[in-house]
């Protein structure tokens, strides 16, 4: 029996699936080393091309990174000498004896040295306070966070300044240096600006025009002013209205100019976060009873800081990389000591700056990596209970 | 859609108890110069269940967010079990606690889980310790039928469950009136079900309720009136059988030629 057209087209349009199609495996140019070469690094001519671009420039830089810092690096030596071409005749890299030498100085400044010990206490608190405050899985955070925010601040000033009444001999800050100071005055920041930034952004959300006009007029002013005038302003002419004696310290002048300029810079970042979370959120808040601060601090702040996290880090980064500024009132962060020790007489060769500059660099790379993984792997985390 | 297929199912009468729930008598509210509600005065006895309806842009919605003060109103009275509501804060925050409210997007927070959505106010509201307001959070986790959700994120459930959460947070406050701002609307057809049986339930158990909402089946079933809303103004307001059977003014005629097909 042959079938009839009109039964043909019937049977094109009906149709009822008997079986289900098991799953199969991908094919096998999409897994592996190969899938993962074609989809990441070769899978359109422009991406070819970049990967061919980076190739070739990591085959340049690399090479020579490794020569000048490891292959033809000077390890001993006593002075100039050792790093000297005409006197050792041969290709000369780092001169890492010139930062052995004056690393001391690079970590503490002109700090004292027989009280040094205490400037390592100071490093070593702030370093449990970091990891209890930023692990989220350690145990009793609640302490933690009192210990960073409350404790850390009080015994390191105390630690630092000296307290004569309890036998710790007064160091004036401006003997503070090196890494010390670039630390003190980056955690001072970066502790200070997320919450004033905060208000700062909440104020400028306000309902109330009074708070509405004085944020927006501290943020847009702070913002509009380079920081190395912020900082002018905060050394040099903050004296001339307030007499001497009652003349804060130089670095604590310094360090509310930092804290002000970033927590201006914060302000906005929070206030992007804000603006992203939907209405309905603060409807929803308000609906089952929250006042004001307890629905920005239960619901909106914590989904608009975690949005903003990318930005946050970002401007500490920033922040931290600010820091070197300071110079420009003499106080003598990482990088100004290091500016100090090149320009030597005893150490004066082609590569002394470069070496230093070269310590600068590691040194800054290390925190401000460490800032960005930090962030990275929040935002990893927080993503996780966040599949709206 | 429709919950009341048999007219036999139908709720009524309801055990009204003699108390004012909700009195809002000549209420005008404007955004900019557009006139959004224009004189509307209704009055809800306790136990009452008023299915709001209308076309879009009629401000029913923007009624109902006026009792609880989601939105601000320039004139005419709102009192809400003797309260009125004002601008002082301290009143607003006291009715907040006594009405709660489903909303059409569920506006759950989707940083916290769904155990946490619920015991939240009663934690920071209602200073309750946790332990206990995780009981009653988990009581009417039950009640909406997803006890089994608690520990999940919003995120991670369909839309009909998110917006029974959404109830279930409202009822944990314990609220003596319960506002619904189209909470079928933006759910996918097959989910409109579970969160109207929930609400019928809710009615059975006596709950005053204000309900914006278009479906017609679930106003058929449950309300005691439905008041029919255009241009901000109440243009009709009847119980369900007359409201359908015999509709009195163009503009009602109108919609209900245009919904129910």
């Amino acid at each position: 029996m042959t079938m009839a057209e009109g039964d043909l087209a019937v049977a094109q349009l009906a149709f009822v699936r008997r079986a289900t199609i098991a799953p199969q495996p991908p094919p096998a140019t999409m897994t592996g080393a190969i899938g993962w070469l074609r989809a990441n690094l070769l899978s359109t001519p422009f991406n070819i091309t970049l990967t061919l671009i980076i190739a070739l420039l990591l085959a340049w830089v690399i090479p020579e990174l490794l020569r000048f810092l490891i292959l033809d690096a000077v390890w001993t030596g006593v002075d100039r000498n050792a790093c000297l071409e005409s006197v050792q005749h041969r290709e000369i890299g780092a001169c890492w004896p010139f930062v052995r030498e004056w690393l001391p100085y690079f970590i503490y400044g002109s700090y004292p040295i027989p009280l040094r010990w205490r400037v390592d206490v100071f490093f070593i608190m702030l370093a449990i306070g970091i990891v209890w405050l930023l692990w989220l899985n350690a145990p009793r955070r609640d302490i933690g966070t009192v210990f960073f925010f409350v404790v850390l601040p009080i015994a390191s000033f105390i630690l630092l300044s000296g307290w004569a009444a309890i036998g710790l001999q007064p160091v004036d800050t401006v003997l503070w240096g090196g890494a010390l100071v670039t630390i003190v005055v980056a955690s001072v920041g970066i502790v200070f600006s997320l919450p004033l930034g905060i208000l700062l952004a909440l104020g400028r959300r306000s309902r109330m025009p009074a708070v509405r006009t004085l944020s927006v007029m501290f943020i847009e002013f702070v913002r509009g002013v380079p920081l190395v005038t912020v900082l002018f302003m905060a050394s040099v002419m903050l004296p001339l209205f307030v007499p001497e004696q009652y003349s804060p310290d130089k670095l604590l002048r310094a360090l509310i100019g930092i804290a002000i300029f970033a927590s201006a810079y914060m302000a906005e970042v929070v206030r992007a976060g804000l603006q992203a979370i939907p209405k309905g959120q603060y409807e929803g808040a308000m609906a089952v009873g929250l006042g004001y601060w307890q629905m920005m601090r239960l619901i909106i702040l914590p989904q608009a800081l975690r949005i903003t996290i990318p930005n946050i880090v970002n401007t500490y980064i920033g922040l931290f990389k600010d820091t070197t500024l300071v110079f420009i009132v003499g106080i003598f962060d990482l990088l100004r000591t290091i500016e100090v020790a090149r320009i030597d007489p005893k150490w004066a060769t082609p590569v002394t700056s470069t070496t230093g500059y070269v310590v600068a660099a590691i040194f800054y790379l290390i925190f401000c990596y460490a800032m960005s993984r930090y962030a990275r792997a929040m935002e990893a985390r927080l993503a996780r209970g966040d599949r709206r | 859609m429709n919950v009341a297929e048999n007219s036999g199912s139908l709720l009524k009468p309801a055990k009204l108890n003699t108390a004012v729930a909700v009195e809002i008598t000549d209420l005008n509210k404007w955004y900019g110069d557009f006139h959004v509600l224009r004189d509307i005065s209704l009055k809800v006895m306790g136990g009452e269940r008023i299915v709001i309806c209308g076309p879009s842009g009629s401000g029913k919605s923007t009624m109902i967010r006026c009792i609880n003060r989601l939105e601000e109103h320039q004139s005419g009275h709102i009192v809400i079990d003797g309260v009125e509501v004002t601008a002082d804060l301290k009143k607003i925050d006291e009715i907040r606690r006594e009405v709660g409210m489903v909303f059409q997007h569920f506006n759950l927070f989707p940083h916290l889980t769904v155990l946490e959505n619920c015991t939240l106010a009663l934690i920071w509201v209602r200073k309750m310790p946790k332990k206990q307001a995780e009981e009653i959070a988990l009581h009417y986790l039950d009640r909406v039928k997803i006890p089994e959700q608690a520990g999940k994120y919003p995120g991670q459930l369909s839309g009909g469950q998110q917006q029974r959460v959404a109830i279930a947070r409202a009822l944990c406050m314990n609220p003596k009136i319960m506002l619904f701002d189209e909470p079928t609307s933006a759910l996918d057809p097959e989910m409109v079900k579970e969160v109207l049986d929930t609400m019928v339930a809710l009615a059975h158990d006596g709950m005053t309720m204000l309900v914006v909402t278009h479906e017609m089946g679930f106003a058929r079933q449950v309300a005691n009136r439905i008041v029919f809303m255009d241009e901000g103004q109440i243009v009709e307001s009847n119980v369900p059988e007359e409201f359908f059977a015999h509709p009195q003014h163009e503009r009602t005629k109108l919609f209900l030629s245009q919904i129910l097909h």
